[in-house]
């Protein structure tokens, strides 16, 4: 598996990364790297085994539809970048 | 006072042969005089842990202390702590005070602990080595051109330096176990499920545990005690009684079933590893031990499936990070994608970047079954592997890493070279089992350590294997030179 320049820059823009050209060169070779590495479970026999995302078997807990959380926008809102009137402020999206 | 363990501290408080107030002092020295050299503090929490530490003399005065009253620990700046800047070891959030305690912070708080400062560590916890740190690497005390391990390499530092005498720690693929191999201490990963995730910023989420790095797996069951339980904000934290660790600790070791998995003697050991696993496990035959060879047959497939899966979690769990509500901003953005897309290039560092890359390819359309579905199923093969071990033996036991302490910059060229560094731990992380690691001696003058993997919620029984190994050797008691 060889990543080339452009598929980084791909890659980089799903994951919402800016990523700069000189840098690009790096990650195409290690992330090839890291594609032919994890490849090695190409070779594995998975015919018929069920996947595991989970290590426990737990089915979800649910919680009990309460309200448990206090307001606390001012004191999260200390932590943002820009805030004005208890709105976080972006650039403009709307012309 | 410093060289003692957490077990003695607390008995030393007790019989009032000093101040909680008193030990603070002495370690926040420790700190002040090692630090600048070792970098295994991002923050330093003088005034705080002397508050704390007298707050914690009064109660122990009124006779209401607990068994950890008192005692100063440090915590791995990946947990939040109310007030306090909880970085990750990222620029992303270098301007990130947390609002509110995590599970484990608010336990040890309420346990009269004395919180001296939070430790640095591979960023966002992806690294085996402390160099992704935006704070910078941290340096082994045994030998400072050598790395402490990773993630939690300021915490393996701070205790190995006993600049604290106790760490917390987090283990997503060894991050706890490993560190602590390299650095000559005791770390355990307890059970997924076993510990509160609350508040411990997201790596990856079916593979997060946290835990703690000590000198002894004694204090590791003090404070194990204190972490362990049911927490509902944890949708995964297991309803399950916590036994007494401590009062666990003597359960007879006679007829314990050790489990040897042959795949983990392969090439990549480094032989002088496994002959001092080989002398560790003549020290548990004469306890009364019996040593089986078993296999893990899945057992190469691991760390490639732990590079999937991994991956994939921490490209979900960190698009959370968008420069819109804390956290890193760029400087003038043009444009909302601009905001996305430079606060997240120039806030996170070239492996954290690496990683959400990976996760986001594995992930894509296209490529979704031959990654990420695969690795769900060898993830299966892998916890089957454990689960038939398990029918024939009590617990396993090897090498937490196939070599001591490698030098600093020595691997950061290669990801995949450093990867296979954890390839021992990672598939304890992927089948959710607790595993642990302690001292069993030095290669090339560096500490080497024996992990024990227990079966589920069988933390206990691994402790206590772990403390009577450490009553007949003394391997847990050296220290580095420089930092005496």
């Amino acid at each position: 598996m060889s990543l080339s320049p452009d598929d980084v820059k791909s890659i980089a823009r799903l994951a919402r990364l800016s990523i700069s050209d000189q840098d690009i060169p790096v990650y195409a070779r290690t992330l090839s790297n890291i594609l032919e590495f994890v490849a090695q479970l190409e070779r594995a026999e998975t015919d018929g085994v069920a996947p595991m995302a989970h290590p426990l078997e737990m089915s979800q807990r649910l919680r009990p539809d309460r309200v448990s959380e206090t307001d606390q926008r001012e004191l999260y809102q200390q932590n943002a970048p820009q805030v004005e009137a208890g709105l976080y402020l972006v650039p403009k999206v709307i012309e | 006072m410093h060289n003692k363990t957490l077990a003695e501290l607390a008995r030393d408080l007790k019989a009032r042969k000093f101040s909680s107030e008193e030990l603070a002092r002495a370690y926040l020295a420790r700190i002040e005089r090692f630090n600048p050299e070792l970098n295994a503090f991002i923050t330093v929490l003088q005034e705080q842990a002397l508050a704390a530490a007298r707050a914690a003399d009064q109660r122990i005065a009124k006779g209401e202390a607990g068994p950890l009253t008192g005692l100063p620990i440090a915590q791995k700046d990946i947990f939040c702590t109310q007030g306090v800047k909880t970085s990750c070891g990222s620029k992303m959030l270098d301007n990130f005070v947390a609002p509110y305690d995590a599970a484990i912070v608010e336990r040890l708080k309420r346990a009269g602990t004395v919180m001296l400062g939070k430790t640095n560590m591979d960023e966002f916890a992806m690294g085996s080595s402390n160099e992704t740190s935006w704070y910078g690497p941290v340096k082994n005390p045994w030998d400072i051109t050598k790395v402490p391990g990773g993630s939690s390499g300021g915490s393996a530092a701070a205790v190995a330096a006993r600049m604290a005498p106790a760490a917390t720690g987090t283990d997503t693929g060894g991050s706890i176990r490993q560190p602590a191999a390299l650095t000559g201490l005791t770390g355990i990963k307890p059970t997924y499920g076993r510990v509160s995730r609350y508040g411990m910023i997201a790596f990856a989420s079916s593979l997060d545990q946290a835990g703690v790095i000590t000198c002894t797996a004694e204090d590791a069951a003090m404070l194990m005690s204190a972490i362990a339980g049911f927490d509902e904000r944890d949708s995964t934290c297991m309803d399950k009684p916590v036994p007494d660790y401590v009062a666990g600790l003597d359960q007879s070791l006679k007829g314990l079933r050790i489990g040897l998995p042959k795949e983990f003697f392969d090439k990549g050991l480094d032989a002088r590893v496994g002959d001092a696993v080989h002398a560790a496990l003549e020290v548990y035959k004469k306890l009364g031990a019996t040593v089986h060879e078993i296999s893990l047959p899945n057992f190469w497939l691991s760390v490639p499936t732990y590079y999937v899966v991994a991956p994939a979690e921490c490209s979900s769990n960190l698009s959370r990070f968008d420069g819109v509500r804390f956290g890193y901003r760029c400087e003038n953005p043009v444009d909302l994608m601009d905001l996305y897309t430079r606060s997240r290039g120039e806030g996170f560092g070239a492996e954290v970047k690496r990683r959400i890359m990976t996760g986001t390819y594995v992930l894509s359309a296209g490529y979704y079954d031959a990654y990420y579905l695969k690795a769900h199923k060898t993830r299966s093969l892998i916890r089957q592997d454990f689960l038939d071990a398990f029918k024939q033996v009590d617990v396993i036991m090897g090498p937490t890493t196939p070599t001591p302490a490698f030098g600093l910059g020595e691997k950061t060229d290669d990801p995949v070279t450093m990867y296979l560094n954890d390839i021992y731990a990672n598939g304890v992380n992927l089948a959710g089992l607790p595993g642990m690691s302690l001292p069993m001696g030095f290669v090339d003058k560096l500490p080497v350590g024996l992990q024990i993997i227990g079966n589920y919620f069988d933390e206990a029984r691994m402790l206590a294997a772990a403390h009577q190994y450490q009553r007949e050797t003394d391997w847990h008691t050296h220290r580095p030179a420089a930092f005496a």
